[in-house]
Order: C-alpha cells, then sequence, then structure tokens
C-alpha cells in the first residue's frame, strides 16, 4: 500500500497530468476514451460510495442516471421528448438532479429496510422499472430516443471542441472524489458506516437508521444525476438503450473491476472497461462478440479476485511488504472488499 | 417489530420520519382504491371484456408463476439468487425453436413455421427442459458450488454468465422474434369469454399443475422433506447426514427445468425474443419480492398480482396514460415493500 503521506501529492499530479492530456491526445481519444471513463467513473462512484460505505450493492445507479439524462432532453430544448419547456441548460441540468435525487430517495425509503441481496435485487427491480417506463412512455423518450440535445454554451460543441466537456468532466470527478472522501469523515457518514457494520446496535444508540440509509441512497442518486447530465452533454443524445440491463451489469463490471471498496477504484475500473470495450473489437478471435470477451472477464475477476483489479494491486505491495516488515498485519482493505463480496 | 423500536427509541426522529410514510402510503391507498373503482366500472359495463381481460391475466399470471417458481425454489434453498434465470427463459424458447425448425424443415421462403405436430412440439419441449436443466447444474457444480454463502458473488456470477448467454443467442439466433408452432387449434369457444387462445388456457392449466405438483413434492416426498428443513437450516440438515449437496444440485435441475418449461410455453403463446431475458429476470424479481423470497404461495399470489396488473393496465387505463402501466408495477413494489419488508409471505433471513 501507497504510505499515507504520499497520497495527496499524488492525487494532484494524477490531476494534473489528466488535465492536460488533451494537448497530447487525439481529439478521438478525449472524447471516445477519456471523456467516456469520467463520466462512468462517477457513476461507478455513485454505486462504490454506496457499496464502500453502506455495504450494500445497488443495480440502480444506471436508472437513476438514465432519469436525469432524459430529464435534461425533456427540459432543455432537443429532438424528441416533451417539447413545451425548451429551458435554459444550466436551469434544466439543476431541475433533472433534483428529479432525480427525489425518485432516488423514493426508491431509498423502501430499498433502505432491506440488506445484502435483498438490496441487491431491490435496486434492480427498481432499475428495470425505470427502464421499461421511458421504453413505454415515448412521451418522454421520444421514438428511438432524445436526440440533438443542446449543450451549455461554454461547452462549445462536443466534437470540435472535446477538451472542454473532458475538463468540465474531470472537475467533477475530482469534487465527486473529495466529497466521498469529505463525506466518509462527516459524523453522518459516520453513523452511515455504523450502521453498515451493526444496524442493531446503531438503533439502539438512538440513531433513526432508516433516515440516515435513506438520505444516503439520496446522496447516491445526486452523484448518478451528475453523471447523468454529462452523459447526455457529452452524448447529445439519450434512449431507453442507453439505461437497458446491459449498461446496469457494465457499471457494476466497472465497479468490481475498480474493488468496490475504494473510491478512486471507479474511474481505474471505468478507464480499464473503456479501454476493453474499444479494443476487444479489433481481436480476431473477438470480433463483433464484445460482449462475451467481456461477460468471461467479469466472470474471471469474480471467480479470481474479490477484491478486483484494486484488489490485486493491493494485495501483491501487501505481500510484498509484509517479507519486509513480518509483524504488520494484512492490509484491512482486502478483508473489507472480501466481506463486501461475500455479502456479509 | 422495527415500526416498535421506532416508536420507543426513535423519540423525535421516529415522529419526523412517520409523516413522509404516512403522506406515502395515503397516496399509495388512494391510488389502489382509484384502480379497484375504475376496474368495478369498466366490469359493470362490459363483462364478457372484464372475463376476457381477467381470463388473459391469469394465463399470463401463470407463465409468470412458472418462471418464478424455479427461481424462488433455488433461492429459498440456496440462498442464491439466479441472475441468470431469464436467460434460461430465453434459451429455452430458443433451443426449443431451433429443434422444431430441424423437424418440421420450414419453407426458406416464410418466416413462420408450419404447424407442429404432437411429436414435434412435445420433443423441442422435452429437449429443451432437459438442456436447460442439465445447464442449471453444470453452473451450479462449476461455479456456484464452492462458493457457498457468499451470496452476493454467486449473484456476480450468474450475472456474468447471462451476459455471455445473451450475447451469444444474439450471435446465433438473431433479433428477430419468432413464434413456436403447436398441435392445437388457435382459439376455441368458451362460456361467457368467447373465442379464447388455446395455448393461453394449456399455459395456465400447466402452471395450475405445476403448482400443485410442487406442492405435492414440497410436502410429501423425501427430497421436499430435506429441502424445507434446509430453507430452515441448511447447516443441521447436513450435520444429519444428508448429501445436502445433491438436494442442491436436484434443486438447481428442477429451478432451471421450470424456466425451461416456460420458456418453451411464452415462445409457444408470444414468441422467443432475445430480449426476454431482461424482461422475465425482473418478472421474477418483483413476483419474489411481492410474495417473498423462497415462498411457493407467495410466488403464486405475486405472479396473479403482477398478471391481472400487466393486463388491466393494458385496456383499463385511460389511452393519455396507458404507457405509464408499468408504473403499477413500481407502486406495487413500493407499497408491499413499505408494508411488509420481507414480502407478503417472507420471513426475515
Amino acid at each position: 500500500m501507497i504510505p499515507a503521506r504520499l497520497h495527496w501529492p499524488i492525487g494532484a499530479v494524477v490531476v494534473v497530468v489528466a488535465a492536460l492530456l488533451p494537448i497530447v491526445m487525439s481529439d478521438f481519444t478525449v472524447s471516445q476514451i477519456l471523456t467516456r471513463s469520467l463520466i462512468l467513473g462517477i457513476a461507478a462512484a455513485s454505486l462504490i460510495f454506496l457499496a464502500s460505505l453502506g455495504g450494500w450493492v445497488s443495480l440502480a445507479q444506471i436508472g437513476l442516471y438514465g432519469v436525469a439524462g432524459f430529464a435534461v432532453g425533456n427540459l432543455a430544448q432537443a429532438d424528441g421528448g416533451v417539447k413545451v419547456f425548451a429551458m435554459d441548460m444550466w436551469l434544466a441540468a439543476l431541475l433533472a438532479i433534483i428529479v432525480t435525487v427525489v425518485i432516488g430517495l423514493i426508491i431509498g425509503v423502501v430499498a433502505s429496510r432491506s440488506e445484502g441481496i435483498y438490496f441487491l435485487m431491490i435496486t434492480l427491480a427498481f432499475g428495470v422499472i425505470i427502464r421499461l417506463l421511458f421504453e413505454k412512455a415515448t412521451d418522454l423518450s421520444g421514438f428511438g430516443g432524445i436526440n440533438q440535445i443542446i449543450q451549455p454554451e461554454v461547452l462549445g460543441s462536443a466534437q470540435l471542441q472535446p477538451e472542454r466537456i473532458y475538463w468540465v468532466c474531470l472537475v467533477i470527478s475530482v469534487l465527486v472524489y473529495l466529497g466521498v472522501r469529505y463525506f466518509a469523515r462527516t459524523p453522518f457518514g459516520l453513523a452511515f458506516q455504523g450502521i453498515r457494520d451493526n444496524a442493531a446496535r446503531m438503533k439502539a444508540l438512538g440513531y433513526n437508521v432508516t433516515l440516515i440509509r435513506t438520505i444516503a441512497f439520496g446522496i447516491g442518486a445526486f452523484v448518478a444525476a451528475l453523471a447523468g447530465v454529462l452523459n447526455v452533454w457529452w452524448n447529445t443524445q439519450i434512449s431507453p438503450g442507453t439505461i437497458d440491463i446491459r449498461p446496469v451489469i457494465f457499471l457494476l463490471m466497472i465497479a468490481i473491476i475498480g474493488g468496490l471498496y475504494r473510491i478512486e477504484g471507479a474511474w481505474v475500473g471505468a478507464l480499464i472497461y473503456v479501454i476493453l470495450d474499444n479494443r476487444l473489437r479489433s481481436i480476431d478471435l473477438v470480433g463483433e462478440r464484445v460482449a462475451t470477451a467481456l461477460g468471461i472477464i467479469f466472470l474471471l475477476i469474480v471467480l479470481l479476485s474479490p477484491g478486483g483489479v484494486m484488489g490485486i494491486l493491493e494485495s501483491l505491495s501487501s505481500r510484498w511488504r509484509r517479507s519486509d516488515e513480518p509483524d504488520q498485519p494484512a492490509g484491512d482493505g482486502d478483508g473489507t472488499a472480501a466481506a463486501v463480496v461475500a455479502g456479509d | 417489530m422495527a415500526s416498535g423500536v421506532d416508536s420507543t427509541v426513535g423519540g423525535l426522529n421516529g415522529v419526523m420520519a412517520r409523516a413522509p410514510w404516512r403522506a406515502g402510503s395515503i397516496f399509495l391507498l388512494a391510488i389502489l382504491g382509484l384502480s379497484l373503482l375504475g376496474i368495478g366500472i369498466q366490469a359493470a359495463s362490459d363483462p364478457t371484456l372484464f372475463a376476457q381481460i381477467t381470463l388473459n391475466g391469469l394465463t399470463l399470471a401463470g407463465l409468470y408463476f412458472i418462471v418464478a417458481s424455479g427461481f424462488t425454489l433455488i433461492f429459498g434453498l440456496m440462498r442464491v439468487v439466479n441472475m441468470a434465470h431469464g436467460s434460461f427463459y430465453m434459451l429455452g424458447g430458443i433451443i426449443a425453436y431451433l429443434v422444431q425448425e430441424r423437424m418440421l424443415n420450414p419453407d426458406p421462403t416464410s418466416f413462420a413455421l408450419p404447424e407442429a405436430t404432437v411429436t414435434s412440439f412435445v420433443v423441442p419441449l422435452v429437449v429443451s427442459m432437459l438442456s436447460i436443466a442439465l445447464l442449471g447444474v453444470v453452473i451450479q457444480q462449476v461455479f456456484l458450488r464452492w462458493n457457498q454463502g457468499q451470496e452476493l458473488r454467486q449473484a456476480l456470477i450468474t450475472i456474468a454468465i447471462s451476459i455471455i448467454i445473451a450475447d451469444q443467442a444474439v450471435a446465433h439466433f438473431g433479433g428477430i422474434a419468432k413464434e413456436i408452432s403447436v398441435p392445437v387449434r388457435k382459439s376455441i369457444e368458451l362460456p361467457i369469454v368467447g373465442m379464447f387462445g388455446t395455448m393461453r388456457l394449456v399455459m395456465l392449466l400447466v402452471a395450475i399443475l405445476v403448482g400443485v405438483g410442487l406442492l405435492l413434492i414440497i410436502s410429501r416426498t423425501r427430497f421436499g422433506m430435506i429441502v424445507r428443513a434446509g430453507v430452515d437450516d441448511r447447516h443441521m440438515v447436513s450435520a444429519l447426514g444428508v448429501n445436502i449437496q445433491r438436494v442442491f444440485a436436484a434443486a438447481f435441475f428442477l429451478g432451471a427445468l421450470l424456466a425451461g418449461l416456460a420458456g418453451v410455453l411464452g415462445g409457444a403463446v408470444n414468441s422467443v425474443n432475445k430480449s426476454d431475458d431482461g424482461k422475465f429476470l425482473l418478472i421474477s424479481l418483483v413476483i419474489v419480492i411481492v410474495g417473498g423470497m423462497g415462498s411457493l404461495t407467495g410466488a403464486a399470489v405475486g405472479a396473479v398480482l403482477l398478471g391481472l396488473i400487466d393486463s388491466y393496465s393494458d385496456v383499463y387505463l385511460p389511452d393519455a396514460v396507458t404507457n405509464y402501466g408499468v408504473l403499477l408495477t413500481f407502486f406495487l413494489l413500493v407499497f408491499v415493500l413499505a408494508v411488509r419488508p420481507y414480502g407478503l409471505f417472507g420471513r426475515a433471513a
């Protein structure tokens, strides 16, 4: 494991390098690899946030991300969807986030009474219901999706100035990362983690377990909404296929690759996934069957390493360190990940 | 129990948390009341249509029950959430279609298969059910057996398998919905209802047989006895010298077999479709969440509720909101979870 005193400098270097990448990378790479990774990373961060601090694996995050995207498409000027509003983009984005958080709170209030595998099933059911709603309700989703969603003027055009939306995504990513790290240390964040470890004891101490969990789920919905808004700004379109069961599973895969218990894993997992998704196609054996290849990779990761890629790195470095300092107990990160994956 | 603790310890927090609950309950009850009132008025104005829609909903419930009973059986005994259950359903239809296509040698210019004989329907049905059951056992033995007790990991493994199956199905079967051919007349005349799809009635009948059969197996056989004991305490059962692994394998065989059966019936009544896996996974999830996980009675009640809601909302909702029918499923889920977090017939794990 990297010593704690180096965390901040390393983080700062990563962000500065990331900010400078558009200078050396092609427009295609910036847009299709880097920006896409950041957006998926924010969405995965909403999942990992709930998984690491709450012990919950939520499969509703893509649904909420879609709610935000469709809300923007309907409220702002676009081709398809409800056309009566044609709001200013910033106002539309703000309202979309509010709508998503409200829906997140409604789902949270019933889902927060469940745990482990039940929570996973309930959130998946809600996620699929949201997708079915948008598929059927063509008033809201247009026929075959909402297209030509206009971007805020400062961003220019996603095709001509891909670096602008990239920087916005980078700034939001950093804010989400810092926000989650900060949240984990607040009294509220500590109470949320306490509930993960022992809900009955927290209840006995006088904490309102359901309320705290519901609000935390709402925060997760907020982060997912940010990713949803950025996605339609970047992509300029959204269709029910965007929130199909496949993206739900692939977001989970990103979180698993990232390790489910470290928030920075969200972006690492997203980058690995996006690169795989782009490059696998060019392998002859894979060809059109990218999803099969991704499924096999996902299966192998789940079977071999509960901690994901971050878990592999950590167990390698802790093994290396253990030979240095024999008294050091194994990194607790490993244990947490194993516990989350075991559903304890 | 949960609300009791809230009211004694929660104090001010409890009061604050109850207000939105109460508002929510009133809202949901209002929706429930309005729906029942609407259905009542419609039923009085056109009894024949009402009977037809109700029977339609019940036959749909039959299909849902066959799928969900396998799902809930596997979950109840092994705590395995089989996320590939919808894929089993879809694959069941695909295998039956492909076998039938071989047997019937259809005219290559026509999209539909010629009418099947009893043999060319039953053989694909049996082949498909057994293949799916075998696939289920293989997945259980190869991937799940050594991860026992790790619920999330097992769910993730089956999710990964469902991605692979879905993608391979698209590759080898294509995206076009196809219909399995049946050896019976399209529809028959019923009293009150009028003309009604024969296969739909067959489906309802099969569902009832499956339900009764499962109940008998669970309550009367040695296998059922072990399953019931295993649901309550797996470790005790294996400590008593029962080979629980063999029971697990048998339960997975049966659960997957039922998904395959449903897939063939669904493919004969509607069509075999590549997006069925997600749809029927959702249906299984909603039914067992509403009915209570692991409960067979719960699965039956959940299936009837969902089937009727689907059927009534398709016809009776006003035109303006007919596309929002799926919201009723959402409300059903919220309502049941709010009142009974473990489902209507469920118990805490």
